[in-house]
């Protein structure tokens, strides 16, 4: 905790690691732009074709961009979760916080053909989309959270959290039966996750949302870090627990909502990236976590964006499905390995 | 209760010894009556203020071992950091100081989970020491210890309450190692819950009371008890 000095290398390690991700990810996709042009187009010159220049400026980069906002904050969400819970399997997914998410979506995009006599809903857009799956992951975080006050045994609430997943699914199933063919498909492409189609207005929204929700998380750095030793002990150190726990809950229901609302439910990045960053730095102290978890969680989701586009054909896999794939066997090896998940 | 004594409370499981220990330190609501420090209620305080005047080493274990020692124990100076707990050299100098007094100079770069329940349990101690509050209250510090860690660790308290002049409170079973260390105890019992240094108690004949007899009975003579 003292010597910060060993940090350096690492982060620099990861800083390089993400410009040389972030290259790799612009320069690749349906048609293959050289690492070099798409870099010179980038910092502002001009390529040889003007069409690579339309594809990076109006796709590329912006893809990328919204790739690294959602890893970095769904992956901060997931430290977040951790430490509030005390859970090592903690993350936007397990505790339902994504599928109260899904389910503000669900009911935006599908109840307003249900609902459309009784209020006009006229503004499926973006701010409407995000501020429902944000509403919907804040109320799932506040009932989990008044569950967790009743509740001492952290299985039961992870149990409790996967009940919460559930009962939202049921809803969006029953939405789904009810609603129009073209709604559906909407929903459901939405729910596949992407991190492409987002205008730059929408990618500077998701940028403000995960600002925000990263300096109320400075605010909580410290109570954090006494979290680690309970809330009792937290107490007894001054950490004032009533004020911090809501302002992690209000940090990871924006970082979680937000990310959920503009890419989708993506999987496991949430669960996985703290867990890997834990290996690497190999400390608890969140001052190095915090930053280190944005940064790999940023590098993480453009690898997965890389490899959802499958390089040089015109295929675009589901997003959600190339991060479980990737996360999935993540979370089994750190398990087989350290026979337990310390956090 | 004197600046710089170990005081022991003891009492039959049940009577309320954890419950007091963890009223004191605020970590739950009184059920009754009101609990006095500095003659300020202790209601008073912000959990800020408090945590300079009492730190507390509980019984229940901690959610993360995968902090090292001297994480741990720098974890004591959050009262006195700021925002965001960079320390000062001050901070590093104490948390140095309480690290040395427990004895765990080499082992501050261990994570908790390699350590043992001994050495885990003066981890707790140390970090309370860090926090450098006049009071210290331990709630059950020799459970799960051998004879010769509850020993070892009972004897610790005792020298940092008489070198550091902090006042340490802690609850125990063990009576007969207590009795040979305690500056003062507390004798919870529902009635009078008599208070005093271990020899008066003794020559009241309260140790007689505590247990059945039928089942236990207070030797006098060797300060130990004696099954029956």
């Amino acid at each position: 905790m003292n010597e910060n000095k060993n940090y350096v290398f690492p982060f620099v390690l990861l800083g390089i690691v993400l410009v040389v991700c972030f290259g790799i990810n612009i320069s690749l996709g349906s048609v293959n732009i050289p690492l070099k042009d798409s870099l010179s187009i980038v910092f502002g010159n001009t390529a040889e074709k003007e069409s690579w220049e339309y594809i990076i400026w109006n796709y590329r980069l912006p893809k990328a961009i919204t790739a690294m906002l959602v890893g970095a904050g769904l992956s901060l969400s997931g430290l977040l979760m951790q430490t509030l819970f005390r859970n090592p399997l903690a993350g936007p997914f397990v505790l339902g916080i994504s599928s109260g998410a899904s389910l503000g979506a669900a009911i935006l995009i599908m109840g307003s053909s249900l609902f459309s006599s009784i209020v006009a809903f006229e503004f499926i857009n973006s701010v409407s989309l995000a501020i429902a799956s944000s509403v919907g992951s804040i109320i799932v975080l506040i009932a989990v959270m008044i569950v967790a006050s009743k509740i001492k045994d952290t299985m039961a609430l992870l149990i409790i959290g996967l009940m919460f997943g559930s009962i939202t699914a049921a809803v969006v199933s029953i939405l789904s039966y009810f609603t129009n063919a073209e709604k559906l498909q909407q929903y459901i492409y939405w729910s596949f996750g992407s991190v492409g189609n987002l205008s730059w207005s929408q990618i500077l929204l998701l940028t403000v949302i995960i600002g925000i929700a990263i300096l109320i998380s400075l605010l909580t750095l410290k109570s954090l870090n006494a979290f680690l030793l309970g809330e009792n002990y937290a107490k007894s150190m001054g950490v004032h627990i009533k004020k911090s726990r809501y302002l992690i809950i209000i940090a990871t229901g924006l970082l979680a909502g937000g990310a959920t609302a503009f890419a989708g439910p993506v999987a496991f990045i949430g669960l996985a990236v703290p867990h890997l960053t834990r290996q690497i730095f190999s400390t608890t102290d969140h001052r190095v976590l915090m930053p280190a978890v944005l940064l790999y969680g940023a590098i993480l989701l453009l690898i997965c964006d890389t490899l959802a586009q499958v390089p040089s054909s015109a295929y675009v896999l589901p997003l959600n499905a190339i991060t479980a794939i990737i996360g999935a066997p993540v979370v089994i090896w750190l398990l087989v390995r350290k026979r337990k998940m310390v956090f | 209760m004197k600046q710089g004594e170990l005081t022991g409370i003891i009492g039959v499981n049940g009577i309320g010894k954890s419950t007091l220990l963890r009223t004191l330190a605020q970590v739950q609501p009184a059920l009754a009556g009101t609990i006095l420090l500095h003659n300020t209620p202790l209601e008073r305080y912000t959990s800020k203020e408090l945590a300079s005047i009492v730190s507390i080493v509980l019984t229940e274990t901690i959610p993360s071992k995968n902090l090292t020692v001297l994480e741990l124990i720098s974890l004591g100076r959050q009262p006195y950091t700021n925002w965001i707990g960079s320390l000062s050299t001050a901070d590093k100098e104490k948390i140095e100081e309480a690290i040395e007094m427990v004895g765990l100079s080499d082992l501050q770069h261990k994570k908790c989970y390699e350590l043992s329940d001994g050495q885990l349990q003066r981890v707790m101690i140390g970090r309370a020491l860090a926090q450098d509050t006049e009071l210290i209250l331990l709630d059950e510090p020799t459970s799960h210890l051998d004879l010769y860690h509850k020993v070892q660790l009972l004897k610790l308290l005792h020298h940092v309450a008489h070198t550091t002049k902090k006042t340490i409170l802690f609850t125990s079973h063990e009576i007969e190692i207590a009795l040979q260390l305690c500056d003062q105890m507390l004798i919870l019992n529902n009635l009078d819950n008599p208070f005093g240094s271990p020899e008066t108690l003794i020559s009241q004949k309260q140790f007689e009371k505590l247990f059945p007899t039928d089942t236990l009975r207070f030797d006098a003579d060797t300060n130990s008890f004696k099954v029956s």
